[in-house]
């Protein structure tokens, strides 16, 4: 308000006034649209039922942590983009899962460590995300079926600032639609 | 030379905005200055004292807080001059000031305030600037701001940026805010706040707008925002990730990065979200573009060579060409307004530094010491640069000259502040 006041009061100033762009800056507050989204679970690895997920939650094997398919996280080296063999059978389990449920859709969160440009990690994260992505489709999943995203170092797991948790934050997430 | 000016400023004018965290009000301190300040005396206007907001304080702090000034004592000056004319330079010679700032304030019958200044060079002994204004008491600020971007400009030849605005992210615990504030800090104003992360908000030419990231729905998303109605549209949601908008300087385009079709790719687009053009096909991480200053060329960061590390294309001819050598790390690359060079992110060691580099020389310059440095922006003056540093997870701002040897902490208590943006220039 003040400024806008000021706005329209200098452009009457008698000498050597110039008009300025100085302009109310608004308040939007999305804080209720964020929250409804659910963007917190992020960490989808819990294994957490969600009582919107398609199919009949008892024999949901997604959400059966006896099933590899309840595994959801896949872990990166330094500035690598590799997926690690260790990793291999949780997404192929994954890739045959989608090949079996032509309707099902996932999305791959990239993530990075905390060090570093904002911007660029952003990318770092989603090459890690095309990784598995590309992975998968190899196995037969669908091209359509699944979405990469980068969370960039913007969400880590582990809050901490050392190399243990910059391993847990070198991370993909698989997420289901729906959950 | 270390001057220490530290301002806890009041936030008891932004108790009527709601949003408005006074948490989030910065402060700044200086830590450096340079090496040869220009000594100059501001000597209180004729009837300040009637208001309680001065002008000439402001001014002062405006002038220190650059680094390139240093103040003179104005007590026991008998009489007080208030005009050009009455300003005897023996006296202000013999305490060492360069130059002498007066002026008078004299109430009108309309409630508003006619503020008058002269700008005296008490070496050459001749008057600089000579100014006046029509304001309300409440556009003292602004005013003072403005009559220390004339003296700025008089004394170093470069134009002031005491009236411009910077942006921010303000980070209180889970909640994240896309702030705007005046130059000194003063006047924070929320302008988008969510609970997922907002970042890379980014100043259109004209200051009226600002594009920036955010996570809301579940993944980057890059919005523009009017300041003047607040509206805002989502231009870029594609499948995949949309980030690192930037704007062309005649705000007619804008250059993002999506991974819509695979990678990490640059695209222009029009501020509406029309009009995608993918700039370049490569299969490497290509992101961060900015704009060049005369609009005809990209500096973006891209992993083509192996490592990170900025290039140049030209958007005509598409012609490529590796701007840094230096190291296996160089992020974040931000024109100067004059086109001669960028500042950007150089990691040295494991720590993350601000430096620049002249297209000419090709002399890199290290200006910061990290140890985690990052987002830089340059003032658009091209003095100084704004930046975060994320040390020990809490991010505080802080700026430093583009010869490195003004250096600025901008501190606002519990929170964490990072992703600055410095603005425009006031339009004239």
């Amino acid at each position: 308000m003040r400024n806008i006041l000021f706005a329209a009061l200098i452009a009457v100033a008698l000498v050597g006034c110039s008009t300025t762009p100085t302009k109310n800056a608004p308040v939007v507050d999305n804080s209720g649209a964020a929250g409804a989204s659910g963007a917190q679970t992020a960490g989808a690895g819990t294994g957490a039922v969600n009582g919107n997920a398609a199919g009949s939650e008892a024999g949901n094997p997604l959400h059966n942590p006896n099933s590899i398919l309840s595994k959801r996280s896949v872990y990166f080296d330094f500035d690598s983009f590799v997926v690690k063999d260790e990793y291999k059978p949780l997404v192929e389990a994954h890739a045959r899962y989608l090949q079996s449920h032509p309707d099902a859709r996932m999305t791959i969160q990239g993530n990075t460590d905390e060090r570093g440009s904002r911007e660029y990690n952003i990318a770092l994260g989603q090459k890690r995300a095309d990784a598995v992505k590309r992975m998968m489709v190899l196995l037969g999943a669908g091209d359509n079926q699944i979405e990469t995203v980068s969370f960039g170092k913007e969400k880590p797991k582990n809050p901490g600032h050392d190399e243990a948790a910059w391993a847990e934050n070198r991370r993909d997430d698989i997420v289901y639609a729906g959950e | 030379m270390i001057l220490l000016l530290r301002r806890w400023l009041a936030f008891g004018l932004l108790a009527a905005v709601p949003l408005v965290s006074a948490h989030a009000q910065l402060s700044i301190e200086i830590v450096g200055g340079a090496a040869t300040a220009i000594p100059i005396a501001i000597v209180p206007f004729d009837a300040e004292a009637t208001w309680p907001l001065g002008i000439t304080g402001i001014v002062g702090a405006d002038l220190s807080r650059s680094g390139l000034f240093r103040l003179v004592n104005t007590d026991g000056v008998v009489p007080r001059p208030a005009r050009a004319q009455d300003v005897q330079p023996a006296v202000w010679r013999g305490r060492n000031a360069d130059a002498v700032v007066v002026g008078s304030m004299r109430p009108l019958p309309d409630g508003r305030v006619d503020v008058r200044f002269d700008l005296v060079d008490v070496v050459k002994q001749v008057t600089l600037a000579s100014m006046a204004y029509t304001v309300t008491p409440a556009q003292f600020r602004a005013t003072a701001h403005k009559i220390a971007d004339v003296i700025y400009q008089k004394m170093t030849g470069a134009p002031g940026v005491f009236s411009t605005r910077i942006a921010y992210i303000a980070k209180q615990g889970p909640r994240y805010q896309l702030m705007v504030a005046d130059a000194d800090g003063f006047n924070p104003q929320s302008v988008v706040s969510s609970n997922q992360p907002l970042l890379s908000p980014r100043w259109s030419p004209d200051g009226t707008r600002i594009a920036y990231v955010s996570f809301e729905s579940r993944k980057p998303v890059v919005y523009v925002q009017s300041l003047v109605t607040g509206a805002r549209r989502a231009i870029a949601n594609f499948r995949g990730s949309n980030s690192s908008p930037a704007w062309s300087p005649d705000g007619t385009k804008l250059v993002v990065t999506l991974s819509k079709d695979g990678g990490s790719q640059m695209f222009l687009m029009n501020p509406d979200g029309t009009g995608v053009t993918r700039v370049l096909a490569s299969a490497s991480i290509d992101t961060e573009a900015m704009f060049t200053p005369d609009g005809q060329s990209l500096v973006f960061t891209s992993d083509r060579g192996g490592t990170a590390q900025i290039y140049r294309v030209s958007l005509a001819t598409h012609q490529i060409e590796r701007l840094t050598f230096e190291g296996d790390y160089n992020v974040s690359p931000r024109p100067f307004p004059d086109g001669k060079g960028i500042a950007f992110v150089h990691r040295e060691n494991g720590r993350f530094e601000i430096a620049t580099l002249d297209f000419a020389t090709r002399q890199m310059q290290v200006l910061t010491s990290g140890p985690s440095d990052e987002s830089p922006s340059i003032a658009p003056n091209g003095r100084m640069i704004i930046y975060a540093n994320e040390a020990g997870g809490g991010g505080t701002l802080a700026a430093v000259s583009t010869d490195g040897r003004v250096k600025q902490r901008l501190v606002a208590p519990a929170t964490d502040v990072r992703e600055p943006a410095w603005g425009p220039l006031p339009r004239s």
